[in-house]
């Protein structure tokens, strides 16, 4: 299972605590993480990722294993520890005031 | 006995606060939606089960809610697993898309607007800034957009297309952003005539169409701009609210950046009603639910000092559909008061006598229960407060 933490806002909106799992069918990578997620949970789709350009939203990014993936290819795959779950494909917004 | 249901959108979420027709005592429920910033939320004229709502986010988008349960629980249109997949397996669920028309038959010429600097600009979509439910149908429902467009649903806002003759007109390429934004944050449906629409953009002005949205026409007639290279200019005014009466709707009244207008054929032409008002700039302006010439402002010292004149919060009445008005000021705070009210942070009840709602950047919420008279808080500690709109229920 892909193990998937979302930010705040978005498991309020979600209507989820904690992380989320998912079983992701063929290449686990960015693209088919996000398609699984937005499938899941439609109310989703267009917070994370843009509605047409499906690119991520500027204030969004996605750490992998404590690495910046947010400006990786899409398509590219992911490393084995989020494919075996032991590792969480954390989305992120950026830091907020106010 | 009317019960009366007063919606508050704010910085940090919803708020629903809920009396009986006495309006002395209230239910104060939310925060909904909490951290999200709640733009308007908008009860069905045809329905009063049927509230929409629009929650933002600079991070996250936006985002349509819709309560079908007068406000208890509330999902994203057309969410449900029955409404989920599409042919490619992917969900469906569009409720909170909202593209630009730049199909060849109704989005074209795709016109470009005047960014800060003079340049051109590409429309980029930002939130809803104003939902306005039709006046017969719960799963009819307009969106007036950042950047200013009018978008529409049929299917109680689980799908949106964009009435794109307001923006491919040709005076598209002359609006331009204020500092808060390039919005259309007024939408005046005419009760007597299901054609003709009124809407108004900041800064660009106001306009109506004829023929339910297919074409508009600017209705800026009579206004005087200072802050523009040419004051009387067909477009690039900065209108903040535009109100009407149901049972007159050819009479508008304006509260601009500066001035406060009233035109008597439907837009064609405006006036000057500032009259004798300590400051004519202002945001909300509204009528009062039985008398259509009584008319509310809230006037704020200038365009830079978003605050009221000397810091005492005063309402500004006009029974005389303006130029002469009176301060209203009982159970205002009149001294120390720095706050401001928003545009679409004031609204009306139709209990008799009326009643008058606003809400302020400071989180309060001030009702009159005597047409302005006299005013209480119903709540004073909210986060800044956006949107007021007012429900009386039957």
């Amino acid at each position: 299972m892909i193990r998937v933490v979302l930010p705040p806002h978005l498991r309020m909106l979600a209507r989820v605590d904690g992380e989320v799992e998912l079983e992701v069918k063929g290449a686990v990578t960015q693209r088919s993480v996000l398609n699984t997620l937005e499938v899941r949970y439609p109310m989703l789709r267009g917070t994370i990722r843009d509605h047409v350009t499906r690119l991520r939203r500027p204030m969004v990014r996605f750490f992998v294993c404590g690495e910046d993936l947010s400006h990786e290819s899409p398509d590219a795959p992911l490393p084995d520890a989020i494919a075996k779950g032991s590792e969480p494909f954390l989305i992120i917004g950026a830091i907020a005031g106010g | 006995m009317s019960n009366i249901r007063v919606l508050v959108g704010t910085r940090k979420g919803a708020f629903i606060l809920t009396s009986d027709g006495a309006r002395k005592r209230w239910k104060v429920s939310g925060p909904e939606f909490a951290g999200w910033e709640i733009y308007h939320m908008k009860g069905s004229p045809a329905d009063p089960n049927r509230i929409y709502a629009s929650q933002t986010s600079a991070w996250f988008g936006q985002i349509l809610q819709r309560s079908d349960d007068g406000g208890k629980t509330w999902n994203t249109p057309g969410s449900s697993p029955e409404e989920l997949k599409s042919a490619d397996g992917m969900p469906k669920g569009e409720s909170n898309k909202f593209v630009y028309d730049s199909s060849p038959g109704t989005g074209k010429p795709l016109t470009t607007h005047q960014w800060y600097d003079g340049t051109q600009h590409p429309w980029e979509f930002k939130r809803v800034w104003h939902l306005e439910p039709s006046l017969d149908n719960p799963d009819h429902v307009y969106a007036g957009v950042e950047d200013a467009a009018l978008f529409e649903s049929k299917d109680g806002g689980k799908s949106w297309h964009e009435l794109a003759g307001l923006r491919g007109s040709d005076t598209g390429p002359k609006w331009q952003p204020g500092a808060g934004g390039m919005c259309l944050h007024t939408i005046l449906l005419d009760p007597k005539d299901q054609q003709r629409i009124f809407i108004a953009i900041s800064a660009a002005g106001t306009f109506r169409t004829n023929d339910a949205g297919r074409s508009w026409k600017p209705i800026n007639r009579g206004l005087h701009s200072q802050y523009i290279p040419d004051p009387t200019a067909e477009v690039g005014h900065c209108v903040h609210r535009i109100a009407m009466h149901r049972s007159r709707p050819s009479t508008l009244f304006m509260q601009k950046h500066w001035d406060v207008m009233r035109s008597d054929d439907a837009g064609d032409s405006w006036k000057e009603v500032s009259g004798n008002l300590p400051t004519d700039f202002g945001f909300p302006i509204d009528v009062h639910a039985h008398e259509p010439e009584t008319i509310y402002v809230v006037p704020i010292k200038s365009d830079s000092e978003h605050y009221p004149p000397k810091g005492r919060l005063r309402v500004y009445r006009s029974r005389t559909g303006g130029n002469e008005w009176e301060a209203l000021t009982k159970g205002l705070p009149q001294r120390n008061c720095y706050v401001n009210v928003l545009r679409d942070a004031m609204s009306v009840d139709s209990l008799e006598p009326c009643g008058v709602y606003f809400g302020t950047t400071g989180g309060q919420i001030y009702a009159s229960t005597n047409a302005g008279d006299s005013w209480k808080p119903i709540v004073r500690d909210l986060p800044a407060v956006l949107s007021v709109e007012v429900e009386t229920l039957p």
